[in-house]
């Protein structure tokens, strides 16, 4: 925290100093102008996130390096009573590998000894709750014109979210879980992801995604997650969407084009109206040749949102998988998002994206699934259990 | 969590009922020595393997013996199948499962896991299926003629493949043993 400041507070001498914009950026460009950790924490591995509450973990706090998303098909037998069973089951598992001990049966139980501030986040899908006789709080999405869905990305009755700041703790975790789960249900997909390790940059730090671009600046922060995310019982909604990165034809564009695109600087994350990251963009400011500082098909300006009930929390994992003969990336991102009300907050800003965002060009939606989030549970008690009980 | 809340409010009730034992003098109370093994030997941890009506199966969880002396754990019941007390042993060149003879010694302040591949609690023949998440009553039977109530969660399991010796040669028990 301490070096963040201090990176900020230079920042902003320089731009006392400067004339333009432009020339701050360039002149703070050969340091790092994303806050970098001052020290390793020592207790990565040992460190915990408490699954017990009345929220669920792994939705508000600062997002661990490496997750796993992993939604299942619900077997034909599983009913209401079945889908009780399943929750005991991997609320348990996920009680006792949060805190980093095995599960009940674990067959490699060395392995929970690190959690590494692991946590389970457990999402229902329509499926889950057409099963369980009950309406469900969320609905697929709509089709958008920029989508290019693939079934083996889509869809699902069930969801894990598993988080942690090291691989094999989420492999673990995934492995457990899965097993857990297959009396009740066939794995549909799994989207493995990533971010920055532990210890690389301060906490809170803004997600690069895989095409450089900072992403999540906008996203509530401390107080302002409450009204954007959390349903006064404890539950939220999510969003997980794989968004395919056309690398290749990114690299053929220019810096300035690539910043018009977004509406921010590729190096700070300035918004192009301002100097640092968290200046609020200013998008009646106009340039020299009187025209808008923040372009209007800029993914900055499209996807703005000033209401702060109406906010979505970016929760985003970057994906590389193998390259092709070719050396063509596989890769891009694993965009979650959590709010109280898909329909209500994320439709609404896709919308926006998908009539007239200049970064579709390249991003291609390939995946898309939506999970209500139940509330969280007490100490011998199990997610689901006021639905399912 | 449960099963030790459940533990819990039996232990307070045999304590409870003993209180009253004492206060109105009754010498047959308070000269009962029962109940101070079973308000301290638990088990922790325990589950079932879940299995189909009429198969082999195995409960495991870790006993843990709280008082200064040993406590032996000589039977064990079940509503849901004819059980008996099990250990894993080398017999004719080949580990096998064989009924535990003397039943399990719970070391004084000690602890005696019972895992797949090591000493368990058999479930000869559930009467129905025992499937994953559900939740199965067992009762331990200890040496002075406590009893020690516990219910155990079901896992879908599928462990080390072991093979059984009820006296006679050895019965493998194929993929769904313990």
């Amino acid at each position: 925290m301490t070096s963040r400041r201090r990176i900020l507070t230079g920042g902003a001498v320089a731009g006392l100093g400067a004339v333009a914009g432009a020339t701050v950026v360039a002149a703070t460009r050969p340091e790092t102008p994303v806050p970098v950790a001052a020290t390793t924490a020592s207790d990565t591995g040992t460190a915990t996130v408490p699954f017990h509450g009345p929220r669920q973990a792994g939705v508000a706090e600062d997002p661990p390096a490496h997750a796993a998303f992993v939604a299942f098909t619900l077997a034909a037998g599983t009913d209401k009573r079945a889908l009780g069973r399943m929750m005991r089951l991997l609320s348990d598992d996920a009680a006792r590998l949060t805190r980093g001990t095995p599960a009940l049966g674990d067959t490699d139980a060395t392995l929970a000894a690190l959690p590494a501030r692991l946590t389970v986040t457990f999402g229902f899908g329509p499926g889950l709750y057409a099963r369980a006789a009950a309406k469900s709080p969320v609905a697929d999405l709509p089709r958008f014109s920029i989508d290019r869905l693939q079934k083996q990305w889509s869809g699902g009755d069930l969801l894990l979210q598993i988080c942690a700041d090291d691989p094999l703790t989420v492999a673990h975790t995934q492995r457990m879980l899965i097993k857990d789960a297959r009396p009740f249900a066939a794995v549909r997909w799994v989207q493995q992801g990533f971010r920055r390790s532990p210890g690389v940059q301060a906490p809170e730090h803004t997600q690069r995604n895989v095409l450089g671009q900072l992403d999540g600046t906008a996203n509530p922060r401390g107080a302002e997650i409450d009204p954007a995310v959390w349903n006064p019982d404890g539950s939220t909604q999510l969003v997980v969407r794989r968004m395919r990165a056309e690398i290749e034809k990114w690299d053929l564009l220019a810096v300035a084009d690539k910043e018009n695109a977004v509406g921010r600087r590729l190096d700070s994350g300035a918004p192009l109206s301002g100097t640092n990251e968290h200046d609020k963009p200013d998008f009646a400011a106009l340039d020299d040749s009187g025209l808008p500082k923040m372009p209007d098909f800029s993914h900055v300006t499209r996807a703005r949102v000033e209401d702060p009930a109406r906010k979505i929390l970016r929760r985003p994992y970057n994906y590389d998988g193998a390259p092709d003969a070719l050396g063509q990336p596989d890769a891009g991102l694993i965009f979650a998002a959590y709010q109280r009300d898909i329909a209500g907050q994320f439709v609404p800003i896709q919308q926006r994206l998908a009539d007239k965002d200049l970064l579709n060009e390249w991003i291609t939606p390939i995946g898309s699934a939506v999970f209500a989030v139940p509330p969280g549970c007490a100490e011998g008690g199990w997610i689901g259990e006021h639905l399912l009980g | 969590m449960r099963n030790t809340l459940t533990l819990a409010a039996v232990v307070l009730a045999t304590w409870g009922l003993t209180g009253c034992g004492s206060d109105t003098g009754s010498a047959d109370a308070a000269a009962t020595p029962a109940p101070s093994a079973a308000t301290t030997l638990t088990i922790k941890d325990p589950w079932v393997k879940a299995a189909t009506a009429g198969t082999m199966t195995a409960a495991f969880g870790v006993l843990t013996n709280d008082t200064g002396a040993d406590v032996t754990v000589v039977g064990v019941e079940s509503p849901a199948s004819p059980m008996e007390l099990h250990e894993m042993a080398m017999q004719d060149g080949q580990m096998v499962m064989r009924p535990k003879e003397g039943g399990f010694v719970v070391k004084a302040h000690g602890t005696h896991e019972l895992g797949p591949g090591g000493d368990h609690l058999m479930l000869m023949k559930p009467a129905a299926a025992i499937e994953a998440g559900d939740e199965v009553s067992f009762t331990l039977k200890l040496a002075d003629g406590t009893t020690v109530p516990f219910t155990a969660v079901a896992k879908p399991f599928a462990g080390a493949g072991e093979s059984y010796a009820p006296s006679a040669p050895a019965m493998p028990m194929g993929s769904m043993a313990p």
